[in-house]
């Protein structure tokens, strides 16, 4: 047997805990007050569109992109706008958001179709293709929310040769792309031929790792209806869904210190990102809803849900069965790059993929001990840093030894954390010296823009 | 065996003679003429080196005193006026006296008046924390507890009050270098010029939402209401996002923004005990009606429990104030005892 591809630096093996793998999607009930944050994607915030009072239908534009990486953002239920207001989000900050009261019935914007009928013709050309996907605010749904229409127009002089479907969900828990592999099997077929054409690419591989053989063996099935889209299993391993890590893993190409997957030819889209893209070009459907998983290894009911985004998780969370006794902490997200939350007011995002909990007993860290330079977070860390070092050079403010040590380089996996023996704060601090330092290098750069 | 000894002694020493005289004449040579006052200055500078001037410690700051046309510009805040005055005797330049800045921490949300809802387990670095998530309470602007400003102070003039959680500043050793308000995440700590007896007029809230949401996260913050800033005839209250800020230079410290706060927001230190009783606003004002209507002005305590409800949680904020107050009432006293020494 030849021995499955995987990354080759670094990674860690946290359990993966797919509780809910064998769950079908269920759709969750529409919130009553559905909370819309004009910032659910990277970059500028949308520009809001509608005022009090206002009645909007589901699926119609309230606010829009205000920037070259900013996403248009739609109303996901039909009803009134009660406010504009702050409204605390999984950061646990207060960020402007429109507050709609949900009416009883849901009347769809026009030219939307809502049918589930398989749309496999794409007459639309790259441009058109691009400009229907800003349209539709779409954002890369792994978590990122990187608005898609920016990656699928590369710089000039750089040109793509592979589009890299990511179905790795290397985050224990998780289960919205599994899930979505089986179910939409087809729509992510179509939205990877679109994602090609937009692209002018021929060639597409999807990455799955073996812990979803069903899902390898279904897409493989079905991919030979499709051309020039092949299905790659992985050995698991995280950070495997990190586009570096994948196209590392699938291709052995090296994306360069401070580069981008479009320096070696690649374009990296998440399965849920792609599904939303065939709404978006066939369907004229704007992103209003995503796949989260309910999950926890105290949770009596793991399941995956459809849920329109602005739904409270508090809501979400009533339907899925309640939060279960005993809980300690609840992660918006998956338990490795996720947030812990501070409230359960928190609505669904473009980025909430999922909605973990956590018994008292595992919800603690640990106290920390000093560095014992064993190297583990040394050997764990895809992407070659010293993160020991970057923590104390960061604790001691020498950020230009963390700049020449590449702290931008930083991925904040969490792998670094999750191995240290003496349970150091490792990302904590590499976070806080990535920050700053990329605050310092926006500066020099506005200077330099400047002059 | 003498001979052997002799020899060596007079070959050290015409080594020694020749190397002296070969550094002698490299010394006049590679001369380097450097303004003598900048070794006078440096002297009479506090040696603390903390960059609270702006120059990259007190050696830098002698020199840039010695280039200087005038010393407009140029402020030592740890030695103050006194150091000053000596670096401008140096120079043989007039200088400005300055009024004495402190820091402020302007965030008044201790325990009892900010809900605390989640705990944060992760490292004691304000900065981490900030840049995590908006905190253990629902205001976003407050403080965080970890104590960056205390470990950034080289003078020990700042200390954690563990019965509030909010940071203290100790005025008599704050040099008002600066270090602190650098290190706040938040930029919650402020330098403020005080003013005669080293008194101050303050808003003790930089929390930015509207009422609302302000008064339910936190007991003491500003609402924005704008009571103060009607109540000043000065114009030393200007009003934004929500919050009013109190002008440290065109304050005259006539309390009447203090009086007015509803929350209690607006802070003053080192004032004397007032009449009937110190730093209850509301309740003074209720007893001086109550009084003037049954005819009596000599003050007389407040019995709390006649108070309506509503003034109960001022009660807790005088309480959390109190070793700030006490501190102030004894300094107030030592000052007066001076004047009094100074008149006889």
């Amino acid at each position: 047997m030849v021995a499955l591809k995987t990354f080759k630096k670094g990674g860690v093996h946290p359990a993966d805990n797919k509780f809910s793998a064998d769950k079908p999607f269920v759709k969750a009930p529409l919130p009553k007050m559905a909370i819309i944050h004009v910032t659910q994607h990277l970059g500028a915030p949308a520009k809001v569109l509608v005022k009090k009072g206002d009645k909007v239908k589901t699926g119609q534009l309230i606010a829009e992109a205000s920037g070259f990486i900013s996403a248009n953002i739609h109303s996901s239920v039909t009803g009134k706008v009660m406010k504009i207001d702050n409204a605390i989000d999984a950061s646990g900050y207060k960020k402007t958001a429109i507050y709609i009261k949900t009416d009883k019935e849901e009347v769809w914007e026009d030219g939307i179709d809502t049918s589930d009928d398989l749309v496999k013709d794409i007459p639309y050309s790259p441009q058109e293709i691009v400009e229907k996907v800003k349209k539709a605010g779409v954002v890369g749904m792994g978590g990122a929310t990187f608005p898609t229409n920016v990656k699928l127009t590369p710089p000039p002089g750089k040109k793509a040769e592979y589009v890299i479907i990511n179905g790795v969900e290397c985050e224990p828990y998780l289960t919205v792309d599994h899930r979505t592999m089986l179910e939409k099997g087809h729509e992510l077929m179509v939205g990877t031929k679109i994602l090609m054409k937009a692209l002018g690419v021929d060639k597409a591989i999807i990455g799955i790792e073996n812990n979803k053989p069903d899902a390898i063996e279904y897409l493989t099935k079905i991919s030979k209806e499709y051309g020039g889209i092949t299905i790659q299993p992985l050995k698991m391993k995280y950070p495997q869904g990190g586009e570096k890590q994948l196209i590392n893993a699938i291709l052995g190409r090296e994306v360069p210190s401070g580069g981008l997957p479009i320096d070696v030819g690649v374009v990296v889209q998440n399965v849920g990102t792609t599904v939303a893209v065939y709404k978006a070009v066939q369907k004229n459907m704007p992103l209003i809803e995503r796949t989260v998983t309910v999950s926890g290894t105290n949770f009596p009911n793991p399941a995956n849900y459809i849920v329109r985004i602005g739904t409270p998780i508090k809501e979400l969370v009533e339907f899925a069965g309640g939060v279960p006794e005993n809980t300690g902490k609840i992660i918006a997200g998956g338990p490795m790059t996720g947030k812990a939350l501070s409230s359960l007011d928190v609505p669904v995002q473009k980025g909430t993929s999922g909605v973990i909990f956590f018994p008292e007993e595992a919800a603690h860290r640990k106290p920390y001990q000093d560095c014992i330079r064993c190297a583990k977070c040394v050997s764990v860390c895809p992407s070659g840093l010293e993160p020991y070092l970057l923590m104390t050079v960061t604790e001691k403010q020498m950020y230009d030894v963390a700049r020449k040590n590449h702290i931008t380089d930083c991925i904040e996996c969490g792998s670094c954390s999750f191995i240290c023996p003496t349970y150091r704060p490792l990302l904590d601090y590499i976070r806080l010296g990535k920050k700053t330092v990329m605050d310092q290098i926006r500066a020099e750069r506005a200077q330099k823009q400047k002059k | 065996m003498s001979e052997v000894l002799l020899n060596s002694i007079l070959t050290l020493g015409a080594v020694a003679v020749v190397s002296a005289i070969i550094l002698y004449f490299v010394a006049q040579k590679f001369k380097v003429e450097e303004d003598p006052r900048i070794d006078d200055i440096e002297e009479a500078l506090p040696s603390a080196n903390c960059g609270g001037c702006g120059y990259p410690g007190c050696r830098a700051f002698a020199e840039a005193c010695a280039k200087a046309d005038n010393l407009d510009n140029l402020y030592c805040p740890v030695g103050g006026n006194d150091v000053m005055k000596k670096v401008a005797e140096i120079l043989g330049m007039e200088v400005q006296e300055q009024r004495r800045q402190v820091a402020v921490v302007r965030c008044a949300g201790s325990y009892e008046h900010r809900e605390h809802h989640n705990v944060y387990e992760g490292p004691e670095n304000c900065a981490v924390a900030h840049q995590l998530y908006g905190g253990e309470t629902d205001c976003h602007y407050g403080c965080l507890g970890l104590a960056d400003c205390v470990r950034a102070c080289d003078f020990d003039a700042l200390h954690m009050d563990e019965k509030t959680g909010l940071p203290v500043v100790d005025e008599d050793k704050c040099t008002a270098c600066g270090a602190c308000v650098e290190a706040c995440p938040r930029d919650i700590i402020e330098l403020r010029v005080l003013g005669k007896r080293d008194r101050k007029i303050f808003v003790s809230c930089i929390n930015e939402d509207p009422a609302g949401p302000a008064k339910k996260a936190c007991s003491v913050a500003c609402i924005g209401c704008g009571l103060c800033y009607d109540a000043c005839k000065f114009d030393a209250i200007t009003m934004y996002d929500n919050l009013a800020y109190i002008d440290d230079k065109k304050c005259v410290l006539c309390r009447a923004c203090v009086e007015v706060c509803p929350t209690g927001a607006i802070w003053e230190v080192n004032f004397p005990p007032r009449k009937p009783k110190p730093a209850k606003k509301k309740a003074a004002a209720t007893a001086k009606k109550a009084n003037e209507t049954k005819g009596q002005t000599t003050a007389k305590p407040i019995n709390i429990s006649d108070l309506p409800k509503e003034d109960k949680p001022k009660e807790e904020k005088t309480e959390a104030k109190q070793p700030e107050v006490k501190q102030d009432e004894n300094k107030t006293e030592e000052k007066k005892n001076e004047t009094n020494e100074n008149n006889n």
